[in-house]
């Protein structure tokens, strides 16, 4: 993320906040379970109290499951990043951004 | 067909969002504010053209940003300290999802200003409303005397408002009768619009 910015984290500290999310289309593949990376506690000016933030590089990861089913082969799946980010005295609209995946189904 | 294979895939995603900074931008050659017509919770419409002749804080916000829930308070404040002298605030909702957040919030912080729901039209007249809070103080002519990108001091909201309420009072003094011009300007151009 740019210099300066963050996003709430997928467990906001304040019911008011956006947390962030990511979703996944049906596909070959089905999504099982979701690690985020630990949330930052940071201090705004804004806020008394820390927030629970992202800021900088971090990565999410999914699990994936396959059906029996499922046609061997590569396979594309989509999805969409929902965010909302802030830096120290303003904040940007909630966006979501469209996400894809390249992953090979294999025996 | 044989079994399930379990795929384990990490993305590394980059968050891009146009950078923004914090703005204040005290106007001396000032342009007339566009005129807006919302409706606030009790569905009574607001033209902000109606406003004319009374100094006038739009302040657009959400009620997912931090920084504008600090402000909320001096803007109540502001509406409660200045509104005899002839000062109003308008808040601009800009939540995607309209009263369902914008009235439980409203309520729960006691806000005493008009509210109204924003829209892409408003957001555009006004310059691209991107970044939160962005705020308009407009002198009595409703034209833009300062405008606010991100959160700023409060004194320098309150010092605005206060110098705009007195240029007002000073103009009236120095020229006995122009309030009264102005009001019957404002009257006139109110009637000439169109929401």
């Amino acid at each position: 993320m740019r210099s300066g910015y963050h996003v709430n984290s997928n467990t906001p500290s304040d019911d008011y906040l956006i947390p962030l999310r990511l979703t996944w289309d049906p596909g070959p593949l089905a999504a099982a379970s979701f690690v985020f990376p630990q949330p930052r506690m940071e201090k705004y000016s804004f806020s008394d109290k820390p927030l629970s933030v992202f800021n900088g590089d971090f990565q999410i990861v999914t699990r994936f499951k396959a059906a029996a089913d499922a046609p061997l082969g590569p396979a594309t799946m989509t999805g969409k990043l929902r965010y909302q980010a802030c830096n120290n005295s303003m904040c940007l609209p909630p966006k979501t951004l469209d996400v894809s995946l390249q992953v090979e189904i294999v025996r | 067909m044989s079994r399930i294979h379990v795929a384990a895939a990490s993305i590394a995603l980059a968050l891009l969002f146009a950078g923004c900074s914090k703005t204040s931008k005290v106007d001396s050659g000032r342009k007339q504010a566009p005129n807006f017509s919302l409706k606030d919770a009790a569905g009574n419409t607001v033209n902000l053209a109606d406003y004319r002749g009374k100094v006038v804080l739009v302040n657009f916000w959400a009620t997912w940003c931090g920084p504008c829930e600090v402000e909320i308070p001096w803007f109540i404040e502001f509406e409660q300290k200045y509104k005899d002298q002839g000062f109003a605030v308008l808040g601009v909702s800009m939540d995607d999802d309209g009263w369902k957040s914008v009235q439980p919030y409203v309520a729960k912080h006691k806000i005493n200003y008009r509210v109204m729901i924003g829209s892409e039209v408003v957001s555009q007249q006004f310059g691209n409303i991107d970044s939160l809070p962005t705020s308009f103080v407009l002198d009595r002519q409703g034209r833009i005397a300062a405008n606010h990108v991100g959160l700023v001091e409060k004194k320098e909201y309150q010092n605005e408002i206060v110098k705009l309420l007195e240029d007002a009072k000073t103009a009236a003094v120095d020229h006995p009768g122009v309030g009264e011009f102005a009001s019957l300007v404002g009257a006139g151009v109110r009637a000439g619009q169109r929401p």
